[in-house]
């Protein structure tokens, strides 16, 4: 570390420059980002090698095991794997990052609200509490009834959906990082430090974008990582209950539910996107634990 | 601190109305319907009788009201008088929250299945916080270590891989190849002797792992990223200067200052006990209140449905306040006023 | 088992030893459990009333304990079961106007509690279900009757207000069995909802009675020691346990052997065939009047349309590409059957052109050809109909572009057989988006929500249908031209395609009065035609009911027809 420093280490140097050369340092983080963009590379760029229809339905090649035109089998309508496997993880990761995004913002938003503003914390608390006593299914049936001919004839039936999915699981997974960053917040708020930023005159803005958020960060990043994995399988559970994507729409969480009952019969059905669902699941925590280490400023400072 | 909690307990009244406003609206607006479910030889118009029978021709308020009055004032009167055996009133003149599905009182079904809800979740839920403490604790300590390592990536696999998949692998390989465990949970069956006892551990086994291995999944997350940020803290540094033993500065100051996130997190998940866990007890049969709480929603057994959810947004509120309380009194920081 | 051991190692290994698979399948041995039988139902029983509830589920739970006049037996035939004899117009059990039917109870049976059946129990029923505050599901089984009135404690007489060729409605099949008067004396109309206690433990006159009730869970039955027949039933106790999914249940009878009888397993063919295999038990299929079909929207359906969306308009208001003949009978055309019904079904399906496949004496042979697709044939109806190809291979006439949204209810075996449909249709040059909807929310008949399959806003449906009983009359008359939903009749119409034919409706009015017989017969067999030859409807699967039962578990008569359970008092090890 003290070589990456510079001489004086008053110099300006911009946040993000320093939140990289800690980053750097960290084994496990180096090794999620070069995991996870295989998978988003494999992803996107997979079908260019591997150019088989994923909806193709081969009759006669039903529950196949590896072979070359179809490296990982098939399924039992005689669908090539891999390409599924391809097709779902563009869908899943797309799903997994936006509605962890949302659930982020709409979570910290409320808990840092509600955590550092007295007046606020019980409306909003019991604004969350509503929200988690709310049962999830019918709420879907709801949205997805009000909603989803107005968004079909708006951005065609897949942005659609998406769109509406997305919207779903954010609307429903914010409640419990809003309570774990209310609960930081609450704390951080009664340290030294920020008695010491106010004494000093810093605006409320700033004290909560430049110390609080900062301090609470760690939480956060737990919550975002365990958020996209919460994600994907959400709407795993959405597909099988027939909220979600329409039937011919792969995604990782729906293969391996349809996979599930021919795990005997053709392991790797359920083993692929289980696979890619951890192995994305795992990267993204190790990113995670990175991100944190090097966005916490004690650690940076030392 | 006692006036807080009067404080909080008199805010949660309104709070507790507006949501039970919320829930029975929402499952008004819903559009699955109690007669979706019955074979299509059952002609529309009987459908219709059916929907009249139960009551769903009457307008929204006059629903909403009637639901009011027999969970709030029936039924406690029902419990008074069982509880003390005496009679209020008519008690056959009051009307009781029937279930659409089995036209008997909800409530009787909701105790009947607590036994199951609370052996299975509730332990389920018991094993994985003595899994996830003792993990993340390890795994903060031995930061990147390899029990770390693993640690890590076992619980992410635990997280990432729905309980619908390692349940059907549990049943497969427990159930069918090794043929030691049953694959379906008996709930009729009575403890009586050590036979019984050993029948009763061994239908809860596959489902409680599975679910604690979930729980624990997540939960040590959170307890190895608390004590991640305690252990850089100026205090540790103090307390090792003094020469306080390892020992002491983990357990006694790290692990107490790391435990107020995660006894919060604890205290947030109760509730979710007793709203059952619905994919588990699905697989295994157990058959407790989350598989009464699916069936309703499928059903669209709206007294169910409402009765179930609203008496679970009464745990979340209560807990809610029992975290908010355990803050307060692990973090002597935080005052109440 | 009943040793008592202090370490629970021993007793595990016991244990184990007892609920080992059973390689002994000896002598059926007179212990405790082998006298108990353990079904298995992936949907739990939520009542025991028939009349309450209409489910499947609660009617076969109900079976065991409560029984009607007559069944329908394994070949869709009728047999006394609380009656002496079925009456018809030869024996003079029906009157010459067809306007009732007469029927003798048999002698010296009671009820579970001792006291005798009569005449006016059955009487008492009818008014039970008749009343009309009391929601009762089985009303349309009462269709047209006036009265149900007990002649004398032996006779009892159901009058009709019109002349009623198949007078087998009412007391006919599981869903309307004869329950007690005594009981339910105090839970007439809207008092039949507060009546827990006989809701959940009816006294009856089967072979089993409810010993423990729990509501969506497990049934145990212990046998009814009045039952009319000596010996029977075989097994003592009974339990009928709920829950789960159909895979599971198909495990814990093929796999496990947990169960000795599973219901209805709809399951990925390879999948059952592999629990086969494991050599713990059989599968039992009975063919029945279900037809998975296509339902071919006759009116606009585009959602720019707004309160005239999906409504007939007495033909005001004709769907854009589906009204031509020859777009519906071309994708008929495109589909091949047989393999829908190899990858979704396997044994329990059967490719068919009809929607009334069964009984044999109704079935059409005239719409055989369909079994054979044709996509080339297809493409050249489609061609010469003017719709042409364009530079999306999609085909089109004057703008218009056949691309279709295909809706079925959330189901695996459903999803697989929309992607192949959408596939077999591509290669004829139809775009087809698929929708799923769930199950509660297709099937309910919510008016407010766009998802019904009544609403049918989408250009083709898929679901399963049959008919009550097996007679057809009342399944058929459902497509005649009035009977299109909209908002004239809330929704509740049953001519979902909302095709119209004058020759139909005027056999649908003299099937109404032919008796049983070749006319009868021969009418159903046109009306079929017409539904099918106009391509209102494309059958697809003619399906089977499946369930399992273990090797050791004898005397199982699959009855598609009536509760699977409607002989259990044979059922033996």
């Amino acid at each position: 570390m003290p070589t990456e420093l510079p001489d004086n280490p008053r110099t300006h140097r911009s946040l993000w420059v320093d939140v990289w050369l800690t980053f750097r340092q960290h084994t496990g983080a180096l090794i999620g980002v070069g995991v996870f963009s295989t998978i988003v590379l494999a992803v996107f760029l997979g079908p260019f090698v591997h150019d088989v229809d994923p909806q193709y339905l081969d009759l006669q090649a039903r529950n196949q095991g590896v072979s070359l035109s179809h490296p990982l089998g098939t399924d039992n309508l005689g669908r090539d794997t891999l390409a599924q496997v391809f097709a779902g993880g563009r869908i899943s990761l797309a799903v997994g990052f936006a509605a962890m995004f949302l659930s982020l913002v709409l979570g910290t938003a409320v808990g840092t609200l509600a955590g550092y503003f007295r007046r606020l914390d019980g409306p909003l608390m019991r604004f969350t509490d509503l929200f988690l006593a709310l049962p999830l299914l019918p709420l879907l049936l709801v949205i997805i009834m009000l909603f989803r001919d107005t968004l079909r004839n708006a951005f065609g039936p897949e942005t659609g959906i998406f769109l509406l999915i997305v919207f779903v699981i954010g609307i429903t997974s914010w409640m419990q990082t809003a309570r774990i960053v209310r609960g930081e917040v609450l704390a951080i708020k009664e340290r030294e430090f920020i008695t010491a930023a106010r004494s000093i005159g810093t605006r409320e803005r700033r004290i909560v974008s430049r110390h609080i958020l900062p301090n609470a960060l760690s939480p956060i990043m737990v919550s975002a990582t365990l958020g996209i994995a919460n994600a994907i399988i959400t709407e795993s559970a959405l597909s099988f209950l027939g909220l979600g994507f329409p039937p011919d729409f792969p995604t990782w969480g729906r293969l391996l539910f349809d996979g599930a009952n021919f795990i005997t019969i053709t392991p790797a059905r359920v083993l692929w996107p289980g696979l890619a669902i951890s192995l994305t699941v795992l990267s993204v925590n190790y990113i995670g634990d990175g991100l944190r280490d090097a966005l916490d400023p004690r650690l940076r400072d030392t | 601190m006692i006036r807080y909690i009067t404080r909080r307990l008199m805010f949660a009244v309104p709070t507790l109305i507006a949501i039970s406003f919320a829930i029975f609206a929402l499952l008004d607006l819903a559009p699955n319907d109690p007669t979706g479910q019955l074979p299509l030889t059952i002609p529309p118009e009987v459908r219709a009788q059916i929907r009249e029978s139960l009551g769903l021709d009457q307008p929204f308020h006059v629903r909403y009201a009637k639901w009011m009055e027999q969970f709030f004032v029936n039924e406690p009167l029902n419990l008074i008088e069982e509880a003390f055996d005496v009679e209020i009133g008519d008690s056959s003149a009051r009307p009781r929250i029937r279930s659409w599905a089995t036209r008997s009182p909800v409530v009787d079904i909701i105790a009947e299945r607590m036994p199951q809800t609370l052996w299975v979740v509730g332990l389920s839920y018991v094993v994985g916080i003595l899994i996830a403490v003792p993990i993340g604790v390890i795994s903060a300590y031995r930061q990147y270590s390899w029990f770390d390592q693993i640690g890590t990536f076992v619980s992410m696999v635990g997280f990432s891989v729905p309980t619908f998949f390692t349940g059907l692998l549990a049943i497969i390989l427990f159930s069918v190849m090794l043929q030691w465990l049953p694959s379906i949970y008996d709930t009729t069956h009575e403890v009586t002797d050590l036979t019984s006892f050993w029948v009763q551990v061994k239908q809860m086994l596959m489902p409680v792992m599975v679910l604690a291995l979930y729980n624990a999944a997540q939960l040590s997350r959170f307890m190895r990223s608390a004590m991640l940020d305690n252990l850089n803290l100026d205090y540790v540094r103090t307390a090792r200067s003094k020469g306080l033993r390892e020992r002491a500065v983990l357990l006694i100051h790290v692990l107490r200052n790391s435990m107020i996130p995660v006894v919060t997190m604890i205290a947030l998940g109760v509730p979710t006990i007793f709203s059952g866990a619905i994919i588990t007890e699905q697989i295994f049969r157990v058959n407790g209140l989350g598989q009464l709480l699916i069936v309703a929603i499928q059903g669209a057994d709206i007294p169910l449905v409402q009765t179930l959810t609203f008496l679970f947004a009464v745990l979340i509120v209560l807990f809610n306040l029992i975290a908010d309380v355990l803050y307060g009194i692990l973090d002597p920081r935080i005052r109440y006023d | 088992m009943k040793l008592r051991h202090s370490t629970p190692l021993i007793a595990m290994i016991l244990f184990m030893a007892a609920c080992a698979p059973d390689d002994a399948e000896t002598v059926p041995e007179d212990t405790v459990e082998n006298r108990h039988l353990n079904i298995l139902y992936w949907q739990a029983a939520s009542i025991v009333n028939p009349y309450l509830s209409g489910g499947t589920k609660d009617i076969e739970a109900a079976s065991l304990v409560v029984e009607p006049l007559a069944h329908y037996d394994d070949n869709a035939g009728m047999v006394p079961i609380l009656a002496a004899e079925i009456p018809t117009v030869e024996n003079g059990g029906v009157a010459e106007d067809l306007r009732s039917i007469t029927w003798k109870l048999k002698p010296g049976i009671v009820w579970s509690d001792g006291t005798p059946l009569t005449a006016h129990d059955v009487a008492f029923s009818g008014a039970y279900c008749l009343d009309e505050q009391a929601g009762c599901a089985a009303l349309a089984s009462f269709t047209d009757v006036a009265a149900v009135k007990a002649v004398d404690d032996h006779t009892v007489r159901i009058t009709f207000d019109v002349a009623k060729p198949w007078p087998y409605g009412p007391f006919v099949g599981s869903l309307t069995p004869v329950i007690q008067r005594e009981q339910f004396q105090d839970c007439l109309g809207a008092r039949a909802q507060e009546c827990t206690a006989q809701n959940f433990g009816p006294i009856g006159t089967g072979p089993f009675k409810v010993d423990d009730f729990r509501a969506n869970d497990v049934i145990n039955y212990s046998a009814n020691e009045r039952f009319r027949e000596p010996g029977k039933p075989w097994f003592r106790t009974v339990t009928l346990k709920g829950g789960g999914d159909a895979a599971s249940a198909a495990r814990a009878v093929l796999e496990t052997g947990e169960y000795d009888y599973a219901w209805n397993l709809q399951v990925e063919p390879e999948v059952l065939a592999q629990m086969v295999a494991a050599g713990k038990g059989q599968v039992l299929m009975g063919f029945g009047s279900q037809v998975e079909r296509l339902m071919v929207n006759q009116t606009n359906d585009d959602s720019n349309l707004g309160e005239r969306r999906s409504l007939y308009l007495d033909g005001a208001n004709p769907h854009p590409f589906l009204s031509d003949p020859a777009v519906r009978h071309a994708l008929s055309l495109a589909i091949d059957r047989e393999v829908l019904v190899e990858a979704g079904y396997g044994d329990a399906g059967r490719p068919t052109c009809n929607v009334v496949p069964a009984p044999s004496r109704y079935a059409s042979v005239a719409n055989e050809a369909c079994k054979t697709p044709d996509p080339a044939e297809a493409n050249r109806i489609l061609d010469e109909a003017g719709w042409v190809s364009g530079t999306d291979g999609v085909r089109a006439k004057d703008g218009t572009r056949l691309s279709i949204l295909y809706q079925t209810s959330t189901n695996s075996v459903r999803q697989a057989t929309q992607a192949l449909v959408k596939q077999m249709w591509d290669a004829i040059g139809v775009e087809t988006e698929l929708r799923n909807i769930d199950g509660a929310v297709f099937f309910g008949a919510d008016p407010a929500s766009p998802d019904t399959f009544q609403k049918f806003f989408a250009d083709v449906q898929m679901y399963t249908n049959n008919f009550q009983g097996t007679d057809p009359e009342v399944y058929m008359a459902g497509w005649v031209c009035d009977q299109d939903p909209g908002p004239h009749n809330q929704w509740l119409g049953t001519n979902i395609p909302r095709g119209c034919s004058a020759e139909y409706d005027d056999l649908v009015e003299q099937l109404s009065t032919t008796p049983p017989g070749d006319d009868r017969a021969r009418i159903a067999k046109r009306l079929n035609d017409i539904i099918v030859q106009n391509h209102y409807m494309i059958p697809l699967i003619w399906r089977a009911a499946v369930s399992a039962r273990s090797n050791s578990l004898m005397g199982v008569r699959m009855n598609p027809w009536d509760s699977e359970l409607w002989n259990i008092a044979d059922w033996h090890r």
